[in-house]
């Protein structure tokens, strides 16, 4: 749990999980152009790499090879265990 | 001094010329025997006086493992100028040719990825003008 809050802690980090968002199964390289272009993040692609690898140990961002490619997918599940911790009542079912 | 060649380590001279010529759609302008290599280039049809890419043999040993890296993060070897990436997306991609990057809108470009089957990526890439 508390790798989970960690990886999400960093803003650089949150950007990589809205680019795989918005697109899914992407290689390192069109991250790293997608975070420098879109977004000014200019931190070195070993450091993209280093931020990528506390996203898959927290579950976060699945690395998948195929054949001699490497792909870097979103995963959402882990995020429920924050939901159920901290349940949100609906607009309509206010307290007061 | 100017930049007359570039190149790209393939692994089959004859599999490269087929695909940089017949998918591609560049043109082979140099073919000369050299050992039991051949000094092969193709020219781009738009600038068949421009600059021509080498397609150089990849019989180094360090070559092969460097390949492997770029290929394994999507690293493109090389890029390529085109007017319109969609669109070549779509040519290549009917033609059974391996995207690992569609294509992508980057502000002041756009960009794409492709196999080049002979161990390489390679980027495809059109500069947008703001009008």
């Amino acid at each position: 749990m508390n790798d989970l809050y960690r990886a999400i802690a960093d803003p650089t980090r949150r950007v990589i999980l809205d680019e795989l968002v918005e697109r899914d199964g992407q290689s390192l390289f069109e991250l790293c152009g997608r975070l420098a272009m879109k977004h000014g993040i200019g931190s070195s692609r070993q450091a993209i790499s280093q931020h990528l690898e506390v996203l898959e140990s927290a579950g976060l961002v699945i690395v998948r090879r195929e054949g001699r490619y490497k792909f870097h997918w979103f995963n959402g599940e882990p995020l429920r265990a924050i939901a159920e911790r901290w349940p949100t009542k609906d607009p309509g079912e206010t307290s007061r | 001094m100017r930049i007359n060649i570039c190149s790209v380590p393939v692994d089959d001279q004859a599999k490269a010329l087929r695909f940089y010529t017949e998918t591609l759609g560049f043109q082979k302008k140099h073919d000369i025997p050299l050992g039991e290599h051949r000094w092969l280039t193709v020219v781009s049809p738009e600038d068949p006086s421009g600059t021509e890419l080498v397609l150089e043999p990849d019989e180094h040993p360090a070559v092969k493992p460097f390949k492997s890296a770029l290929v394994e993060d999507g690293i493109p070897f090389t890029s390529f100028a085109v007017q319109d990436v969609g669109a070549e997306h779509e040519r290549l991609d009917a033609l059974g040719v391996r995207f690992t990057q569609r294509p992508t809108d980057l502000g002041a470009v756009i960009t794409a990825v492709f196999d080049d089957t002979c161990g390489n990526l390679i980027q495809i890439a059109q500069e947008i003008h703001e009008s």
